[in-house]
This record gives structure tokens, sequence and C-alpha cells, in this order.
């Protein structure tokens, strides 16, 4: 049985909608890649998954979420409230505003064992403290004892992920974990996340807008744009054969090992908002291969084995 | 090939605290910077944040006074500018700021934006000449002049950056001063910016010194490159092929990922942070990270030697 199964997930806030098309599995010991630009609605799919939507006034509108055999858009909020920070642990974008500014960092990892597993006061402080040497953060025992704004941002996301981590999750979502971060305290994150789903034998599903980070550690890869999902294979399929023109697109935009002849290709136009999507597919503005049935007709995906690409033209003609 | 801008020994200190109950504290933000750029070059300047790269950008264009050192743009020393001499000089040396939402009055339309150097610069124009000059600008960045009425809130980040180019081209400028031009952009939008400012860096003549810290996209976009550590320049890349030397350098390329699932390796993680910035050590800020240090690295600051056309300040260089 999968980790997590999403299944044509469309989400709904008041009456536009921002997601729709989204259908992705996940096994346990697996690192699914979600990248996207801006929104094209990789944190509304976290959000999702989380039971997070009524946050920003939003529902899921139509399709399946199952965790672990458990239809996560049928149960009730009190089931979920046990199931978030438990089994499913989030690890959040911005490290400097995910932590209360007003309580030593310990404490604040103390609340989830002793919320969801039922610690007492001295077996929560006594996991935390082992769990920050499991993140690799020098002397956890003082460490303890510091507020928020005496660490760095690097130390900081170490402390989300520790809380994300202490109730024992089996499945981790983390959004975007190392943007705000420099290339080197980002190497050391990615090293550590890939590290602990190996170790721990975790489902992680890694939200970024980075290739070259997905390339590095995922399996496997979700595509999105402007709302929907787009493409999603192995990674090596997905980088070495592209099927969506806009998956194929976004490769061409890294700057990464190209040489004095082969010059950056950006994509024109922008990623549309959500009251512009265009009509058909959703990237036929800005593709060079449109045509006229690109304009017409939402393309369906098109499975292949273990990969699947919503185009007209894709597993072939876009290659 | 002519030198533009010569940059010497230069060093801007910040004084921080002094308060009843604060000791003053002083740190340094750019430490003893020294580097020329030639006409037509493109120098990137790369480091973590808090390194002193937009320091240094700002201090190059006088925007803020050094402490010490000396800066010369087309032969002319900067710093003994009068304010007046000073503004006309800024013609010729312009910024393009990180943040394109923030770097645009939200109250002035596009028109307003890319003709205020004309204002401020004395040039009084016609309406009809300003409307020939707004639509002469825009298209160069690749905008429709139909934007010249919009607002900035009703532009896409990608757009926004387009204006700020549009508004620092406005003057005819030698040196463009690129803060981080693309660090709020999707990268699709990021490769648009980067091709268009290739593309005018040929057609006009241009100079660069662009500022990243995005190592492959300074690799790919630049001629020549300094790695700056704590507000000291560690290494000088003479071109994007050289392989480092200092070990930092070699750190920051080990830390970029590939982006092929088929050359995945073990990355083997720095170390550590970067230090506070106040009171550093004696000897190189590195070494407390440096995976080849010793003790003459702790007590003695390694100088930017130059052999073989390729400076690197370290004690034991790769």
């Amino acid at each position: 049985m999968s980790m997590l199964r999403v299944q044509d997930l469309g989400v709904s806030i008041a009456n536009i909608y921002p997601l729709s098309g989204v259908s992705f599995e996940l096994e346990r010991g697996e690192i699914i890649g979600i990248v996207g630009e801006s929104g094209s609605g990789k944190s509304l799919t976290a959000m999702s998954v989380m039971g997070l939507l009524p946050l920003i006034g939003g529902q899921v509108d139509h399709g399946t979420i199952e965790f672990d055999g458990i239809e996560l858009t049928s149960i009730s909020e009190n089931q979920y409230r046990k199931l978030r920070g438990g089994r499913i642990g989030l690890i959040t974008q911005n490290p400097m505003t995910s932590l209360d500014p007003l309580k030593k960092i310990g404490p604040q990892v103390d609340d989830v064992s002793r919320l969801h597993l039922d610690h007492d006061k001295a077996q929560a402080k006594a996991r935390t403290i082992e769990l920050l040497g499991d993140l690799r953060i020098p002397e956890p025992a003082s460490i303890y004892h510091l507020y928020p704004h005496q660490m760095s941002g690097g130390m900081k996301q170490r402390i989300v992920i520790a809380m994300a981590l202490a109730a024992d999750p089996d499945l981790l979502i983390a959004d975007e974990p190392t943007t705000a971060l420099d290339v080197t305290v980002q190497a050391q994150i990615i090293r550590l996340l890939g590290d602990l789903v190996k170790q721990r034998n975790l489902s992680l599903v890694l939200i970024t807008h980075d290739m070259s980070v997905v390339a590095q550690t995922c399996d496997k890869v979700m595509v999105m744009y402007a709302g929907t999902a787009i493409e999603r294979g192995g990674v090596h399929d997905i980088f070495n054969s592209p099927s969506h023109p806009y998956t194929k697109a976004l490769i061409g935009c890294i700057p990464h090992g190209l040489s004095e002849t082969v010059r950056l290709k950006g994509i024109e136009g922008t990623v549309p908002g959500v009251a512009q999507y265009p009509s058909g597919c959703r990237f036929h503005p800005r593709c060079a291969l449109a045509e006229d049935i690109c304009k017409e007709t939402v393309p369906v995906f098109e499975t292949a084995g273990s990969r699947a690409a919503a185009c007209h033209f894709a597993l072939g003609t876009a290659q | 090939m002519t030198t533009l801008l010569e940059v010497g020994n230069l060093s801007k200190k910040f004084i921080s605290g002094g308060g009843p109950f604060r000791p003053v504290r002083s740190m340094h933000a750019v430490n003893d910077v020294s580097f020329s750029v030639s006409v037509g070059r493109v120098v990137g300047v790369v480091g973590e944040s808090g390194c002193g790269k937009s320091t240094l950008a700002r201090l190059i264009l006088r925007l803020i006074e050094p402490t010490s050192g000396s800066v010369q743009f087309e032969d002319l020393d900067l710093l003994a500018q009068k304010p007046k001499p000073m503004r006309a000089l800024r013609a010729r040396m312009q910024m393009v700021f990180q943040d394109p939402y923030s770097a645009i009055d939200p109250r002035y339309t596009i028109r307003d934006a890319v003709t205020e150097p004309f204002d401020i610069q004395g040039h009084r124009y016609t309406a009809k000449e300003e409307d020939t000059k707004t639509a002469e600008l825009l298209d160069m960045v690749g905008l429709s002049e139909h934007l010249a009425s919009s607002y900035p809130h009703q532009l896409s980040g990608g757009q926004k950056q387009r204006v700020g180019i549009a508004r620092a081209l406005a003057l005819n400028p030698a040196l463009l001063v690129l803060d981080e031009p693309t660090a709020s952009l999707d990268v699709s939008v990021q490769a648009q910016i980067i091709s268009l400012l290739e593309r005018l860096r040929d057609e006009l003549n241009l100079t660069y010194i662009f500022i990243s810290h995005d190592l492959s996209l300074v690799k790919y976009f630049c001629d020549e490159v300094l790695v700056m550590y704590l507000g000291r320049v560690v290494e000088v890349l003479p071109d994007t092929e050289a392989a480092a030397r200092h070990p930092y350098t070699r750190t920051l390329l080990d830390s970029t990922f590939d982006p092929d699932p088929g050359l995945r390796r073990t990355i083997e993680p720095l170390a550590g942070e970067v230090p506070s910035p106040f009171d550093l050590p004696p000897g190189c800020a590195f070494a407390a990270r440096c995976p080849s240090a010793t003790g003459k690295c702790s007590t003695d600051l390694p100088v930017l030697s130059s052999d073989g056309g390729h400076p690197v300040a370290c004690h034991h260089p790769l």
C-alpha cells in the first residue's frame, strides 16, 4: 500500500479553483519532488495533504488523498489534529518565522512529543536532546536552552526539522526547506533530509523550485504549472527525456554547466495568475509547440510505464 | 583593454552599539578590497549572505562613503568629487537593485519611473520627447510601450525588473552594478533577464559588476569572478573555467548541485556557518571551517597574492 496517494485533487477557495488535476503516489522510503515556478500550486498541494486549507478559506473540491489507507478528505478535524504533527510532519519554508520567538527552542520541540506521544516533561526533554544530536546540532543540551534569535538560519531550520520529527512521523512534507538559506547551508540541510529518509525509512514530499535540488535528492518528480500537474515520472526520465515542453523548457533555464556556445534560454511570458488561467492547455501561450488543439482542449495525462505527461504532443514529438 | 574602474584597498567599517549599556563594536563589512574592471567585461562577485557583496556595490557607486581606500572611475578619483560633478558622473554608473517590487515608487507610472533620471540630471524634455524616450527605453528591454501608463502593481516581477533595467539605462551609463537582479524571480524569468542583459551588453558596450550568491549563474554569465568571505576577497577566478584554489571557493562549488540525476554525489557539507563579522580572528577568517587549516592560518592573515594571474588569499592553496 502506498504511504500517500493523491488522485485528481482539486481545490476551491470561494468560487475560484486554483488547483486541479493533481495525482501522485509515494511509497515508504521514497522522496518525491514537486517542482514548479511560483504560483504553480506546489504549496496548495502541501496544504491540502496537511488539511490546512480552511486556514486560507479553501477546501478540497474533488479528488482523494489517501494516507496509509486513511482517506484524509473525509476525516474529522479532531482526527486530523492527531495526524498533523504526529504521523505527518511539516517543514516550512521560512525558519525565521516558524518558531515562537518568546519561547526557548527546546520546550517548543518538547511540545510535539508531549502532545502526540504522551511523554512527560522529563521524557520529552530527553527525547528532544537526543533528536537535536541526531540532527548534528553541536552541544544539544545547551542549545536546548537558547531562544530562536540566538541561532543562525541554518540552525533554526534544523530545529524546525526536529519539531517535524519529534513524534516519529511516517510522512514528511518539506515546503521549500532551503530557499531562505545560503548554498553551503542548503547543502547541509538537503544532505540531512536525505540521510533521515534512509535511516528512519520515511516518505518525503520535497517541494522546491530548484531543479538541481530535485536532481540530487528525489526518486520521482511531479512538475506543476499554473495550478495543475503537467508531468510526473522517475527522476532520470524527467531529466534525461522530458516529455512535456514545459519540463524541457524549465530544465533549459538552469545555467549550470552551460558552455560558451550553449546560451541560456528563458521561457517567454510569465506564469498566469489564478484569474487568468488560459483555456485548453494552460501552458499554450508560452509553448513553442502549441497548435490550435492546445487552445481548445485540456490535455489529459498520457501514461507510458511509470511516467505520464499532460500534453497533446507529449512522449515523442516533444523529445 | 582600457580600465573603466579601479578599486584600491577599499574598506568600510560600521560602528554599532555605543549606548549606555552597550559597548561600541565595529565590523569590517568590506576589508581591503582591490580590483580593476576593463571596459566590456562582466565581473562577478559571489559569497554568502553577510560577506559584504552589497556593501561593496554601494561603495563602488559611492552611495555610501568608504572608511578608507580609493575608487577610480574613467580615470577620475570618485571620492574627491564635489556633490555637483559627482551627480553628473552618476549618469555614467547605474545600479539595478535586487528587489524590483520595492525599487520603483508605487505611485509612479512606468513612464514616470523611466524618465525620472532625466529630471534628476536636469534634462528638460517636452512631453512628446519624453514619450519617445520612454518608448525607446521600454523597447530596449523588451517591454511594450503600452505599459508606459501602467503602475508597478500591474506588472509581473520580471516586467518590473525590466523597468528597473530601463531606468538604469536611461542616461547611457558605461557601468551597471547589478545587485542580485534575479534573486527574487522565477527561473524562467531569470533566464529571460540574463539573456536581456547579455544582449544589452553587446548592443550598448556596457560593463557589468554582477553580484550574486548563485555560483552556477555567475559562472555562466561572468568573465571573471571575485569570491568574498567576511568582507575580504579570498580569490579571483580569472576565467570561469579556472579551478578553485581557495578551499572556500572549492566548498562553494561543491555545495552547488548538478541538475543531472546521473551525476549524483555525496556532498560533504562544510561544517559550521559563517561566523559573526564582529571581532574577527586575527588570521584567516575561514580558518575555523577550513579542512586544510594549520596553526599559521589562525594567526597570520593571508594576503591576496597573484601568481600566474590567479590571485588567492590562502596559506595553503589547492
